[in-house]
């Protein structure tokens, strides 16, 4: 029986996952080059200036471990599907647990609540304190500190939406399902909020701090020669706009496919056992009947 | 009285407790597993020494799906 829905919520994840990428390939794929381009000219200009100011930059070339066309036709298209793949599990779980602690929500009711609940607490809320990047943002010497940050941002969001539905499932029969929902609400936004004011900004890192001066992000500003002019922008506003715009939307292009998805085929496999009862009660029926007090049903003994 | 006859409630229920448990550890912690594999190691933490083709491979993922990366 739980198969059966754990392999439902992992194909759901997976062609969740497929989509977000066709997505990402058209819309992200670019972004990512503009950022990718605007890293290498920052380069180029970082050592004209460390030229003329007399000091030999080190040879800093990327070997090239897979080719850009790799990375962004395959690499990015297993990353995400698998990503949906874990994603569908992870879901399928918790969609297995509270099923049967409430069984009488209905399949599709119960999978758009959870995959909203998803949604929103292992993506949203730790994308509102640090949302995503393309590349050319991130220093390399951070990427312990911002890993530590970004999981631990996840685990109190989903840790602080746990306890809302706790806090919402006990009041709901005192105030009432609205009221306590709106107060599990405030719980949730209180606590990630609390974290959200308690967490460092990626560029108040004891690291960034010393080396790039007062910043909240590791956005690159612009390069000044040691004159003050600019030689080189900051990084465009528009390209990191639209990348985390899209960011959000293959997201939910993801957990909208899974909440679809499986919901139609969780609604599917509950009506299957129901069917199934009243196929061995009709053939039960064309029998000539046993007493019901004294004989076992005839449809436990075949098993 | 009459002999207690098998409930329907747990008739749906294929297999025993245990194993349901087991399928839902097991599925939740391949799960997380593959998480961190696509999101975190060859980054912070690494698994496979200083290998980077994970990284590298799911690379432009990594950034898209908002985790940490460079
Ligand atoms: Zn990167």
């Amino acid at each position: 029986m739980e198969f059966r829905y754990i392999y439902r919520g992992l194909g759901a994840g997976l062609l969740g996952g497929l989509l977000a990428f066709v997505f990402a390939r058209i819309f992200a794929e670019p972004l990512v080059q503009e950022a990718i381009d605007y890293e290498d000219g920052r380069h180029e200009a970082q050592e004209a200036l460390d030229a003329a100011a007399g000091l030999t930059a080190g040879a800093h070339d990327h070997g090239e471990v897979f080719s850009r066309s790799v990375q962004r036709n395959l690499g990015i298209g297993v990353g995400m599907a698998l990503f949906g793949l874990a994603v569908g599990g992870l879901f399928v779980v918790v969609y297995l647990i509270v099923s049967r602690r409430y069984p009488n929500i209905r399949p599709r009711v119960l999978a758009a609540l959870l995959a909203g609940a998803g949604f929103v607490g292992l993506y949203l809320v730790p994308f509102a304190k640090y949302p995503a990047n393309p590349p050319a943002i991130g220093h390399e010497e951070t990427i312990g500190a911002r890993s530590a940050l970004y999981v631990t941002m996840v685990a109190v969001s989903v840790v602080a939406l746990g306890l809302a539905v706790v806090v919402g499932r006990w009041l709901a029969g005192r105030v009432g399902t609205w009221n306590a929902s709106l107060v599990a609400g405030v719980v949730f936004l209180v606590l990630v909020g609390v974290a959200m004011a308690l967490l460092p900004a990626y560029g108040h890192l004891g690291a960034n701090r010393a080396e790039f001066g007062d910043f909240a992000t590791e956005t690159p500003q612009p390069l000044t020669a040691p004159n003050g002019t600019i030689v080189y922008p900051g990084f465009p506003a528009d390209v990191l706009f639209r990348f985390r715009f899209y960011s959000v939307v293959s997201q939910l292009v993801l957990w909208a496919t899974i909440a679809l998805a499986f919901g139609q085929l969780a609604e599917r496999l509950a009506v299957a056992p129901a069917r199934r009862q009243a196929r061995t009660a009709a053939s039960a029926a064309d029998r000539p009947a046993p007493a019901p007090t004294t004989a076992p049903a005839p449809t436990t003994a075949a098993g | 009285m009459t002999t207690p006859v098998a409930q329907p409630r747990q008739r749906s229920i294929s297999f025993p407790l245990t194993a349901r448990r087991a399928a839902l550890g097991l599925t939740a912690l391949l799960s997380l597993l593959l998480l961190y594999f696509i999101g975190v190691d060859q980054g912070a933490t690494s698994l496979f020494g200083s290998d980077t083709h994970l990284h590298e491979f799911v690379h432009d993922a990594r950034h898209f799906l908002g985790f940490p990366c460079h």
